[in-house]
């Protein structure tokens, strides 16, 4: 299982670098939002997948599942939404009243 | 167990929320501001004498001792930090009363200062790993919102590209949070201290440190600054003044902390990296500074050389080198302030950022040349100024440790700083008038105040080496000796 998500976790990092470096700008919304999936899932990961019972004390289990990597991902899922949310309302209104839609038109002018 | 620990976070945070409610009086608005400002002060005073007297504070979040919960930990570096960012930070306030227009207060931008003191503060403080990434996203989210405020052509342009950079930084510390998780278990950095040291900094975490410091040079400008010159170029002066003293230094906190605490056992690759990094970017830096002609770049890349600096001083890593850092961290983030007033000042009164349109300032505005003048031998270190004390330990011990290169780096770009400030103090006050606005005196009064306060700091910092130096050295112990801060951490 850990396989297979770290799997997925290295398709997402590709994808999310590989739309980052491309010039449209939504392409690069599209690709930080996606290299944030993939560091959300490697932290849940990274802790390692289904070692035991639900973290709660009427379990009486032998072992419990680690519950910190989980409340790690939900603080960095907020604030990741909070980031993007402002990051699209920005970019289209860098859209709407500059007309910028790509990098390349918001290349600074040198001075 | 010290419940003040939270009351920098508390105080800012608490003055954000109710000045949302606020929005149409401004009046109300800077009232509480300035109260809140000063309460901070008070705070951070109270906390650095507490420290003075009864060592390292501590403060578990919700009573969980570590290494589970969240531990805010103020030593004397820390302690010191957030007492500067409180002055700064209230002296950027009165400045922005003078400067920021009525537009901007009306649209929560006083929300946004706070707010952004908040993840200053609580970057300084907090003793967690992921919670300094929390900080870390706090303040950013503050200072995106404050470049773009005004909603400029510029400003949206750079926003977008600060952003980014900034996205992409925070997806790769919480990469390397998963990945010491996986390794050690905690997130604690004096539990994760302790772990890193049982299990031996080789291999895989080393990977994590280097990681780390890309994350941290990313947001402090070290050696990765290609977005700094141009996303400080963009928001008003007021702005610019807290993002140059303010953020980098969060950065650059974050790099001696984790330096000097955690990833310690291999200072031959990862110090030696620092080392080099802060090189490349007091030359690069002093490149910038010299080739530009215009106000805020050199300004911009003055931050970068001053970046580069601290960084050296971190990568040296002995006692007194370490002292150096909290002396001239401090110096810097209050002259940095300072530099970014009077730069709003000149271009108040000449209404423009090109050199090349302005002169004879002196005639008019004698204080404000003055002032301009000694900032620049504060920023170069001559004596008996603030940057004279903190310059003298690290060269000192840079030359002693034998990188002469590196200590010869850092002399040159103090040169460059002269050099750089000077070229400016002659092209803006000296020559024939040229391109003079009309400034309401009682506004140019209004901006020249918070200036004048940090001024009188700034000499009061270098004629009192002395008085500060007792201070420092209690911060700059701790972070030579990191068994202090664990003992005092994982004690109960």
């Amino acid at each position: 299982m850990e396989l297979l998500i770290a799997l997925a976790i290295g398709v997402l990092f590709t994808v999310g670098v590989y739309l980052v470096l491309s010039k449209s700008l939504l392409r690069i919304l599209l690709g930080t939002t996606l290299l944030t999936h993939g560091v959300h899932l490697l932290l849940l990961t990274m802790a390692g997948l289904k070692t035991g019972a639900a973290p709660l004390l009427g379990e009486k289990a032998e072992t419990y599942v680690d519950p910190l990597p989980q409340a790690l991902i939900l603080t960095s899922i907020v604030i990741s939404f909070g980031v993007s949310a402002f990051f699209i309302v920005l970019a289209y209104r860098a859209y709407r009243s500059a007309g910028m839609d790509d990098v390349e038109g918001s290349k600074g002018e040198r001075r | 167990m010290n419940n003040l620990l939270v009351l920098p976070l508390l105080i800012p945070a608490v003055t954000a929320v109710i000045l949302i409610f606020l929005k149409d009086r401004i009046a109300l608005q800077r009232i509480i501001s300035a109260v809140s400002a000063f309460l901070n002060i008070a705070v951070a005073l109270i906390i650095v004498y507490q420290v003075k007297t009864d060592g390292i504070q501590t403060l578990f979040m919700g009573g969980w001792m570590p290494p589970y919960g969240i531990v805010f930990v103020a030593d004397m570096f820390a302690a010191l930090l957030v007492l500067t960012t409180a002055v700064v930070g209230a002296a950027g306030l009165f400045f922005s009363f003078a400067s920021i227009g009525e537009e901007r207060e009306r649209y929560y931008y006083y929300t946004f200062f706070h707010f952004l003191l908040t993840g200053v503060s609580g970057s300084f403080l907090t003793g967690d790993l992921f919670n300094l990434f929390v900080c870390f996203e706090v303040l950013l989210v503050a200072s995106y919102a404050m470049i773009v405020l005004g909603g400029t052509k510029v400003q949206l342009r750079e926003t977008l590209k600060y952003i980014l950079v900034n996205v992409i930084s925070s997806a790769l510390f919480v990469a390397a949070i998963a990945y010491l998780y996986a390794a050690t278990g905690t997130l604690n950095m004096a539990h994760l201290a302790m772990r890193v040291a049982e299990a031996g900094q080789g291999g895989v975490m080393n990977v994590f440190a280097v990681v780390l410091l890309l994350v941290f040079s990313l947001k402090a400008g070290l050696l990765l600054f290609f977005w700094l010159p141009d996303s400080y170029s963009a928001p008003p002066f007021a702005v610019r003044a807290v993002f140059g003293a303010l953020l980098t230094k969060v950065g650059l906190y974050a790099i001696a902390r984790t330096f000097s605490l955690i990833f310690v056992h291999d200072p031959g690759l990862t110090h030696t990296m620092i080392g080099w990094m802060a090189g490349a970017t007091m030359i690069l830096g002093a490149l910038g500074a010299l080739a530009y002609q215009d106000l805020s770049r050199i300004f911009n890349y003055n931050i970068v050389i001053s970046v580069g600096f601290i960084a050296f001083g971190i990568s040296l890593a002995t006692g007194d080198s370490l002292n150096g850092v909290v002396f001239y961290l401090m110096h810097d983030m209050v002259a940095k302030a300072l530099l970014f007033f009077i730069g709003g000042l000149i271009v108040a009164v000449t209404g423009t950022e090109q050199l090349k349109q302005m002169g004879g300032l002196i005639r008019h505005y004698p204080w404000l040349g003055w002032m301009f003048f000694i900032l620049a031998l504060a920023l170069v270190g001559v004596p008996p100024l603030s940057g004279f004390a903190g310059k003298v330990m690290m060269i000192r011990s840079g030359f002693g440790e034998l990188q002469v290169a590196l200590s010869l780096i850092a002399l040159a770009s103090s040169f460059v700083v002269l050099y750089s400030l000077i070229k400016v103090f002659q092209e803006v006050f000296w020559g024939g008038e040229r391109g003079e606005e009309e400034i309401h005196p009682l506004r140019y009064k209004a901006m020249m105040a918070p200036a004048a306060v940090l001024f009188v700091l700034i000499i009061l910092m270098g004629v009192g080496a002395e008085t500060v130096n007792g201070y420092v050295v209690q911060a700059g112990t701790v972070l030579a000796d990191p068994a202090q801060y664990i003992n005092a951490v994982m004690k109960e």
